[in-house]
Formats: C-alpha cells, structure tokens, sequence
C-alpha cells in the first residue's frame, strides 16, 4: 500500500521537477536534494525523510514535459517514489524506464494527497475510496528494458552478445 | 501504402524495406549530440562497460558530436571541472566533431550542427537535448535523448527499442504579414496543439509558405515542435535545404534528400493560413498559453533576451537592429542578446548590427544558452518579467521561480526594448 504525498496538476515540466540551475550536478547521488526544489514545503519534507519509500505522487496530463535531463528522474529515484499520471511525456517516460523509476500511466485517476493506492499490473486501485482504474500499458517495445533492470543492463546484455 | 518521411528514414536506418506506425525499430544513428550533459553519458557509458572484459570505446567516434554551450565560460567549478572531463573523452576517443569555448568556433549545439554540414537530409540524429528537433529543418530525423540513452547510443551505434511514430502533417499556406514570420507561426501552432497534442508524434511541415522559408526559420519551428510534446519536426529535404548546405555550410559531396510518399498515411492534417496572422505571444507560464499581441500589449517588461538556438541568427539579429538602429533600450528595461554561434557573432559584427544592437544599450553576450534556462547571465529579479525569443517559459525558468517568461519573435523583442512594455511591432 503506497500513499501520495502530492498531487499536482497537469504539465508538470522537468524545469519544475528539477529546475534547470541545478543541472551541473549530474551524480544520481547527489541529485535528490534538489527534487522539486522551487516547491520549498515538499523539497523539505522529501529531504527529511518525511516519507515511507514507495510513497506517489501524482501527476495530470503531460507530466515531465520539457528538457531531456535525466537528472528530473535521478533526483525521483533517489527518494524511490513512484509516480503515477494521466499522461507522461515521451523523454521523461523513456528515461524514467531506463533508470528504473517506476512511472504509471493511469489517465482516469481520481485520487488526493492521503489516499492510499495499490498498484498491479493492469489497474491502480485507490483503496481509501474503492474505485479503481485502468492503467495504460508501457509500450511492450520497453519490456526488454524493464526486465533487464534499465537500460544499463540492458546494453550490457546487447553489447556481450555482440562480442560473442 | 506511402511513407511518411520519417518511416522512410528509419527503414532505411534500420536495414527494412519499409516501416508502419507501431512497429519497433532499432535504427543506426547517423550524428549523437550532447553537450556539457556528456559528462553524465561519460559516466553511464563507463558503466555499461563495467564487468564485461571489454574496453569501453565509443562505436563511431565520427558520429558523436559534443559543444559546450549550456554554462559558457563556466558558471562554477563543478561545470569546469565537467568540461574538463569531456575534453579528457573526446581526445581519448578521437572526437572530432567537439566545439569547445572558443570564439571562432564555439556556439550553440543546435546552431553548430547544421553550420558545419554536420546533419543531412535523411540522418537519424539523437541528442541529449530535447531541441534536437531542430535538425529536422535540415530534413532529418531527429529527436531528444537522455543520457543513458546516449551512453547505450555510444555502445552500439543504434537507438534501441524506436516505436515509428505517428505523423500529423501541418500544411503552411499564405504569405507573412511585415513583422510577422516563423516564431509567430509555430507559437500559434503550439497554441492550437496544445503542449501534449503532438505527443510521441512527428510533425511534418508542408505548404508554400515553408517552401519559401529560410533554413533559419525552418530551425526555429522545428526546434519548438517538441514545446506541442512532437518526437521530431521536419522538414524534408529540398532545395533551401540543399542551398543552405552548398553555400553556407560549405558542404560538397551528394546530398540526397528524402521525400515523403504522395500516399504516406498521416494521423492527422493541420492547415493553417499565415495572412492574417498577428504576432503571437506565450505567456506565463506554459508555451502553450499563446494569445495574440492585443490582449498582452503595455505589460512592463524587466529583461529582453534576443537570441538561443531558437531566434539567435543572423536575420533575427538584422530585424534587431533595423528596429533599434539611432534608438534607445527604455530605461529600467535590460536587453540581452546571445548570438547562436561565435560565426554568426562575427557576421553580425561585419554588418555592423552589433554595433546598433549595444549602441542602442543592448548587452551582447557570447553564444549560449545561459540567461535561456537560468543556469547563468541573465537571471530574473523576484517577481521581475522577461520577454524573450527563446523556446520555454515554464515557471522558473529564467533562474527564478516568481519571474515571468514571455515568449515572443525578434521583431517584438526589439520593439518591445525601446518602449519597455510589450509592444505590438506593426504599430511601432
């Protein structure tokens, strides 16, 4: 059972999610602290430890529309939240799969900040008011990836079987 | 059935006779671009590497492309200390096509690649930068990568697990009124998409109004075709394309150019006619929030910036000073001009319009991106507003989360300077 710790609405873009000052850093381990910096209260409390790990955040239409910078996934990874929206932009989308952050496309979703989500495989279900919905599938072309564990692993696989 | 010309281009870069929507390709990248963010694919690349007995070496370093333009001359010691590391790459690797800080050769990536002939009708191009759409004015496919993508690009010299993407063809009638032209076309466009109407989609430009338009132009609406959520803009191949590659890139070799089929299938058409259009305004904060010039027209302005990959050309520069020339920048309004590329610094020098431009009170800065995306020159007071021809206007983007982005053409820029509120050109 995972709670959302923030709902915001639609085009969330990665200058919001990880201001565009801050992209010099480019470690994943030091990208967290910069998590939707310029929402002072919520950069806070996710510095803080504020949240259970599998904590949601959810997210409109367009969610990460905007740069390609990775680090507006890294900096997500690192307080290993999971997101779930509407719709998801097509860069950040495929960035979160190769990184690994879990990222839910879900776009009939009704849900506020306390509400407790369960995620499967094809619905969210909103346990705090028993509705659920449907989840839009990844793109089965991104399984691969998925079930390598990123995209890392993944080229590594390609790249052996290559040599040999 | 027809193809697109992007299904054209990805069959032939992925070795098939022909590609529908939907299918997943692995195509071979011509031309991988990045720029200070290669200090993150470094990273990643090393990491592929890791654990497997091979010695990590770039697959085509012919094919990668680095410039440094986001924090130049660097804004911190962490940037320098990132530029340095790729420097440390690219000569270890053999990276030729690198443009470092320099004032002959340096700019901004989206400028320097179709200046040096090095994108082609055709290429399949990726970039860790989401205005790689801009190269689809040189009739190429090209798109925005993040930098494990790159890293997995470096390795193996194709974009993994591609799904062909859905085209909406955008047809272009009509000639520009005076003061009004390609900026205003696709912000007008982006407003009629929406931020997300063309998401996970091309758009293909078309019409005789695109048919006359400068490659200069060509770049600034392929470059914000992603602000409306696109993959990629373009523009196939003709003969602009081919003129700007012969006599302003230098390039001599063949250049064939893709075209799409007369039967292609396309999700969507979008006509537009351009006669009538009035100069268009994005205002805060999403570039899809566009109204025409009326309804903003008087707003006090802090900050003008003219220039970045999207208006920092020559032309724009020359509808700069024409407006500015024996005038003045109004007082407590400062005016910002980054050229896109040290070339196009220098011509603008030789034609005097940087003379105008800081004769006028203009600040003229050295190309890139900076006062854009807030990472350094040019940063928004509390509360302060910004007009500015660069492509984004998402909160917080000019360094400041209380400031406030306009987006607008050069012509309304420079207009806008002289009076300090936004002012409507054609009644200047």
């Amino acid at each position: 059972m995972s709670k959302v710790i923030i709902k915001l609405g639609n085009d969330i873009s990665t200058d919001d999610i990880y201001p565009g000052r801050f992209m010099a850093t480019v470690l994943p381990t030091e990208t967290p602290q910069f998590a939707f910096f310029d929402r002072t209260e919520f950069n806070a409390q996710l510095k803080a430890r504020a949240f259970a790990s599998g904590s949601i955040i959810v997210g409109g239409e367009n969610f990460g529309c905007g740069s390609s910078r990775e680090q507006a996934c890294s900096t997500l990874k690192g307080h290993d939240v999971a997101v779930v929206a509407k719709s998801i932009s097509r860069i950040f989308l495929q960035n979160s799969i190769n990184l690994g952050l879990q990222v839910v496309i879900c776009p009939g979703l009704e849900a506020g900040e306390g509400d407790d989500l369960e995620i499967t495989a094809d619905q969210v279900l909103n346990k705090t008011t028993g509705k659920a919905y449907e989840q839009v599938k990844l793109p089965a072309a991104r399984k691969g990836i998925m079930d390598a564990g990123g995209l890392i692993p993944y080229t590594r696989a390609r790249l052996l079987a290559k040599q040999s | 059935m027809g193809m697109t010309v992007v299904e054209k281009i990805l069959a032939r870069a992925a070795g098939l006779p022909s590609v529908k929507v939907g299918d997943v390709v692995e195509p071979r990248v011509d031309l991988a671009m990045s720029h200070e963010n290669a200090a993150l694919v470094i990273n990643q690349f090393h990491e592929v590497y890791e654990g497997t007995g091979l010695s990590a070496k770039v697959w085509d370093p012919s094919r990668i492309a680095i410039i440094f333009d986001h924090r130049v001359p660097a804004e911190s010691p962490k940037t320098a200390t990132n530029q340095k590391k790729i420097r440390g790459f690219v000569a270890d690797h053999g990276i030729t096509k690198f443009h470092d800080i320099r004032g002959d050769v340096g700019g901004i990536c989206h400028q320097i690649l179709p200046e040096y002939g090095y994108v082609r009708p055709g290429y399949v191009v990726v970039g860790t930068d989401s205005h790689t759409t801009s190269h689809g004015a040189m009739g190429a496919f090209s798109f925005g990568i993040g930098a494990t993508e790159m890293a997995s690009v470096w390795s193996l010299g194709i974009a993994v697990n591609i799904e062909v993407p859905a085209t909406i063809k955008v047809v272009v009638h009509g000639e520009f009124p005076p003061f009004v032209g390609p900026k205003d076309l696709i912000l007008h466009l982006i407003g009629k998409l929406t931020a997300q109407g063309a998401n996970y989609k091309v758009l293909e430009f078309h019409g005789e109004t695109i048919r006359k338009m400068s490659t200069s132009g060509r770049i600034a609406i392929c470059n914000m075709s992603v602000e409306a959520g696109a993959t990629s803009g373009i523009v196939p191949g003709d003969a602009e394309t081919l003129r700007y590659l012969r006599e302003e890139a230098g390039v001599t070799d063949p250049i064939p150019c893709v075209t799409p089929d007369l039967d292609a299938s396309y999700v969507q058409t979008v006509e537009i006619d351009v006669t009538r259009l009035v100069p268009q305004i994005a205002c805060p904060h999403m570039v899809d929030n566009v109204k025409p010039i009326g309804d903003v027209v008087g707003t006090r302005i802090q900050q003008i910036v003219i220039g970045s990959c999207t208006n920092g050309r020559l032309d724009d520069l020359a509808a700069a000073a024409d407006i500015l020339r024996g005038k003045k920048v109004a007082q407590g309004t400062r005016m910002l001009v980054f050229p896109a590329s040290s070339k196009i610094f220098a011509q603008a020098l030789d034609k005097g319009y940087v003379h105008d431009l800081m004769a006028a009170g203009a600040v003229v800065m050295n190309s890139g991106c900076g006062p854009c995306l807030g990472v350094h020159e040019g940063a928004l007071g509390d509360h302060e507003k910004a007009l500015s021809t660069t492509n984004r206007n998402f909160k917080g983007r000019m360094g400041n989360p209380t400031g406030e982005v306009y987006l607008c053409s050069p012509v309304v820029a420079a207009a806008s300077a002289i009076t300090g509120v936004i002012t409507d050109p054609r009644k200047g």
